[in-house]
C-alpha cells in the first residue's frame, strides 16, 4: 500500500476545501480518467485491430496455401498411380492384341509371355486365360489354378459388364499385397475370353511411401469400403479399416479439414482414381502445418503485449505528470488569487482601521484636553485642589482616554508596515505587544499565557512588523486550538551564537501526524467553515522565510502542538519594497 | 514663549490653549488655516502646532505658507489620522519626532516645545 500511495499523484485525493462557485476550473480526477481512457483507446485499439487483421489474413493465406499444396500433391500422385495401373492394363491389352487365343491357351507360351512381362514391366506375378464359361483354361504362375471355375465370382461378372476389372488389394502369394487386373476380349466367333494378371503392388506402395508429405503427413490408398490398400504411417496396417470416414465421391481432387479435437485436426486431400476401386488419401496434421505460422503469431502477440504495456505505462506516466502539473499550477493560481484577495481585504481593513482610528482620535483628543483642562483648573484653583475624589475621577477619565489612544495607535500600526525594514528588534517586546492584542480574549476564555523569555536574548536584526505578524498568527492559531481554561506557553532562548528560538506551545487538540507535513500548505485548514482560510500558517511560513528563519511543528493528537520559530540574530535579508504579505488576523 | 495652535476642532484647540496657558505658555489658536497667516504676520510666534488634516489647506501646505512669512518659525504636527501616506508626508516634512498622534499628552507636547526652545538657543521662561 505504501508503494501505491507513493505512486499516487497529489491531485488524486485533492479535496476542494475552499469549494465555491468559480473557485476551481478543473476536476483533476475526471480529466485524468478521461484523458487516460481516450489516449489508451486511440493508441491501443488500432494496435489490437491490426494484430487481429494480421491474424486472420495470415491464417487464411497459410490455410489456402496448405490446401493448394495438398491439392496439387494429390493430383500429381493420382496421376502417378493411374499411370502405373494404366501401364499394366495397356500391357495386358497389348498381349491380347498381339497373341491369338490359341497361342494364349498354350501354357508354355503363356509362361514365356509372363517372363517377358516380368522383364519388361516388373510386378507381374501370374497370368491366366479364362473362357466365356468362367473356367481358367490356362494359367502360369506360382499356384496350380488351371481349370478353376470363376463363373460365380463377382469379379468375373464385373469384368464381363465393364470389359476391365481391377481388384482390391489382397494378401496373396508370400503374404505380399497384390491386385488383379482382368481384361475381356471378344473372339471373332462371337465368344470371348478374359486375360487375367496378378500384380504385386509393391511398386505403388513404394511410390506412395516415397512421397514427401509435409506436416507429419501420410499418403496411402483405400478402397471404397475404407480398407487400407497400401501401408500408412499413422492410420493403420494394410487391409485394416481406416479410422477416417471414407470421403464422398468426387471427380476431382478434394481437400477437407477435419476437426477431431484441438490437438487432432487433420487436413485431408483425396482423389478417386478412375476405373479402380482406389481412393488416394493424403493426410496432414493441421497443427504441424500451422506451427510456423503459430510461432510467428506468438511473436507478434508477444510484441503486441510489450507494446501495450509500454504504451500504458507511458500514457499513465505522462498524463499523471501533466495533470499533476496542471494541478500544481492551479494550486499556485488559487494561492495567488487568495493572496490577492487577502491583500485586498487587509488593505481595506487597514484603511478602515485607520479611518476609525482617526474618527475616534479626534473626539478622544477633545475628551483628553477637556479632562486635562478640568484637572488643570482643579490643580490651579484652590477650591478643588484638595478634593481627592474629584482628582481621582479626572485621572480615571484621562487613563481611559490613554487606553483608547493605545488601542487606536495599535490599529494604525497594524495598518502600517509595508516594506521590509530591518531594525534592531527586541523579541520580548514583540511578544508582549502581540499578547496585547489577544489580552481580552485570553481573559474571557481564561487561557493561561506564560511567557518565559531568556534574559540573554539579544536584540535581533529583523522586521518588526513581520515578526509581529508571525507571532500574532501563531498565537491566534494556538488560541483556535486551545479549549477554555487551556494554556499557551511562549518560551524564547538563544540556542547558538547565530540564532534565537521562540516556541509557542499550546495544550489544544493537537495535529494528527499525517497532517503535520501539510499544516504549512496553503488552504490546509482544520477550521474550514469556522473562519479558517487555511492561509494563516502558510503566510506565517512565508514570512519566517522572508526573515531568514525557519518554522517547525511538533504535535501529538490530544496533547497540543509546539511551533518553533528559529530566527537569525544578524540577518542578511535585504530591505525590500513591496506589498506586505497579507496576514491572518481573525 | 509664544505658540500658535491651528486645528479645525475648536473644542480641542481652545482647551489645549487654556491648558498651556496654565503652564505659562502663551498660546493663540485659530480653527481656520486661512486665519493662521494673518496671525503670523501680526505676531512673531516661536512655534506653530498644526493639525495635518484640515479642511481646504492641510497642515503641510500651511507650514509652507507660514514658513514663507516667518522663516524662524518652528513646527510641530499633530493628527488623529495615522494613515501611512500622511505619516510619511508629515514625518519627511518635519521629522518623526515632531509628529504627534492625538490624543496627546500635554507633558509630551511641552517636552517637545522645550526641546525646540533649546535648539533655538533661547531661554524657556518657565
Amino acid at each position: 500500500m505504501t508503494f501505491l500511495s507513493n505512486l499516487k499523484p497529489k491531485f488524486w485525493d485533492h479535496i476542494d476545501i475552499s469549494r465555491g462557485p468559480h473557485k476551481y476550473l478543473f476536476n483533476f480526477r475526471k480529466i485524468w480518467k478521461l484523458t487516460v481512457l481516450l489516449t489508451l483507446v486511440v493508441s491501443i485499439i488500432p494496435l489490437i485491430i491490426l494484430a487481429m487483421i494480421d491474424y486472420w489474413v495470415s491464417y487464411h493465406s497459410v490455410m489456402s496455401e496448405n490446401i493448394l499444396r495438398t491439392s496439387r500433391l494429390v493430383s500429381n500422385t493420382r496421376r502417378s498411380v493411374s499411370y502405373f495401373l494404366d501401364e499394366r492394363k495397356a500391357a495386358i491389352d497389348f498381349i491380347i492384341l498381339n497373341e491369338t487365343y490359341e497361342l494364349l491357351n498354350s501354357t508354355s507360351h503363356l509362361e514365356r509371355t509372363l517372363k517377358n512381362l516380368q522383364k519388361g514391366f516388373g510386378g507381374f506375378i501370374d497370368l491366366g486365360v479364362i473362357n466365356d464359361k468362367g473356367v481358367q483354361i490356362s494359367y502360369t504362375g506360382p499356384y496350380e489354378l488351371t481349370g478353376k471355375d470363376y463363373s460365380d465370382a463377382t469379379w468375373f461378372k464385373d469384368a464381363l459388364d465393364k470389359g476391365v476389372y481391377i481388384s482390391d488389394v489382397f494378401l496373396g502369394f508370400r503374404n505380399i499385397p497384390h491386385i488383379i487386373i482382368a481384361v475381356k476380349h471378344a473372339l471373332p466367333d462371337g465368344g470371348f475370353y478374359l486375360l487375367r494378371a496378378t500384380i504385386d503392388t509393391e511398386r505403388f506402395t513404394d511410390l506412395l511411401a516415397g512421397l514427401h508429405v509435409g506436416g507429419d503427413g501420410d499418403a496411402f490408398l483405400i478402397n471404397r469400403e475404407g480398407d487400407l490398400q497400401t501401408p500408412s504411417r499413422y492410420h493403420g496396417e494394410i487391409l485394416s479399416n481406416i479410422d477416417i470416414q471414407t470421403p464422398e465421391y468426387s471427380e476431382r481432387s478434394q481437400v477437407e479439414l477435419i476437426d477431431r479435437g484441438p490437438n487432432n485436426r487433420l487436413l485431408i486431400g483425396y482423389a478417386y482414381i478412375h476405373e479402380t476401386p482406389f481412393i488416394l488419401m493424403i493426410i496432414k496434421n493441421q497443427n504441424r502445418l500451422m506451427a510456423p505460422w503459430y510461432e510467428t503469431q506468438m511473436q507478434i502477440t508477444g510484441f503486441l503485449l510489450i507494446s501495450i504495456t509500454t504504451t500504458v505505462f507511458v500514457i499513465l506516466g505522462g498524463i499523471t505528470y501533466l495533470v499533476n502539473q496542471i494541478y500544481l499550477a492551479d494550486q499556485r493560481r488559487l494561492q495567488t488569487m487568495h493572496e490577492i484577495e487577502y491583500a485586498n481585504k487587509m488593505a481595506s481593513l487597514g484603511r478602515l482601521s485607520a479611518g476609525v482610528a482617526h474618527e475616534i482620535n479626534n473626539p478622544l483628543a477633545i475628551i483628553n484636553e477637556k479632562a486635562g483642562l478640568i484637572k488643570d483648573l482643579f490643580t490651579f484653583t484652590e477650591k478643588y485642589n484638595n478634593d481627592p475624589r474629584l482628582m481621582g475621577l479626572i485621572d480615571s477619565v484621562i487613563r481611559s482616554v490613554e487606553r483608547c489612544g493605545a488601542i487606536t495607535r495599535r490599529l494604525l500600526n497594524f495598518a502600517r508596515h509595508k516594506e521590509i525594514k530591518i531594525h534592531e528588534v527586541d523579541v520580548r517586546e514583540v511578544v508582549h505587544e502581540v499578547l496585547g492584542f489577544v489580552g481580552k480574549e485570553s481573559e474571557y476564555r481564561s487561557i493561561d499565557i506564560q511567557v518565559e523569555m531568556d534574559p540573554d536574548i539579544p536584540e535581533i536584526k529583523s522586521d518588526q512588523g513581520r515578526l509581529q505578524e508571525v507571532f500574532l498568527n501563531l498565537v491566534t492559531n494556538a488560541f483556535a486550538a486551545i479549549k477554555e481554561g487551556g494554556s499557551l506557553k511562549i518560551t524564547g532562548a538563544k540556542t547558538d551564537k547565530d540564532y534565537i528560538v521562540v516556541d509557542f506551545t499550546d495544550d489544544g487538540h493537537g495535529i494528527p501526524e499525517s497532517d503535520i507535513e501539510r499544516v504549512f500548505e496553503p488552504f490546509f485548514s482544520t477550521r474550514t467553515g469556522k473562519g479558517g482560510t487555511g492561509l494563516g500558517l502558510s503566510i506565517t511560513y512565508g514570512l519566517v522565510q522572508e526573515l531568514g528563519g525557519t518554522i517547525k511543528c511538533r504535535s501529538k493528537v490530544g496533547e497540543g502542538a509546539t511551533f518553533t520559530v528559529t530566527l537569525p540574530i544578524a540577518t542578511d535579508v535585504q530591505e525590500k519594497n513591496g506589498d506586505k504579505k497579507p496576514s491572518e488576523k481573525q | 514663549m509664544k505658540i500658535l495652535l491651528v486645528d479645525d476642532e475648536a473644542e480641542f484647540v481652545s482647551a489645549l490653549a487654556e491648558r498651556l496657558s496654565f503652564r505659562n505658555i502663551d498660546a493663540d489658536w485659530v480653527t481656520r488655516p486661512e486665519d493662521a497667516v494673518p496671525k503670523v504676520e501680526e505676531t512673531c510666534y516661536d512655534v506653530a502646532v498644526l493639525d495635518i488634516k484640515m479642511p481646504r489647506v492641510d497642515g503641510i501646505e500651511l507650514k509652507k505658507r507660514l514658513q514663507a512669512k516667518c522663516p524662524d518659525l518652528k513646527f510641530i504636527f499633530f493628527t488623529g489620522h495615522g494613515s501611512e501616506e500622511v505619516f510619511k508626508k508629515g514625518a519627511s516634512e518635519i521629522g518623526e519626532d515632531y509628529y504627534l498622534l492625538k490624543p496627546i499628552k500635554i507633558d509630551h507636547l511641552i517636552a517637545k516645545l522645550v526641546e525646540i526652545e533649546k535648539q533655538k538657543g533661547g531661554v524657556f521662561d518657565d
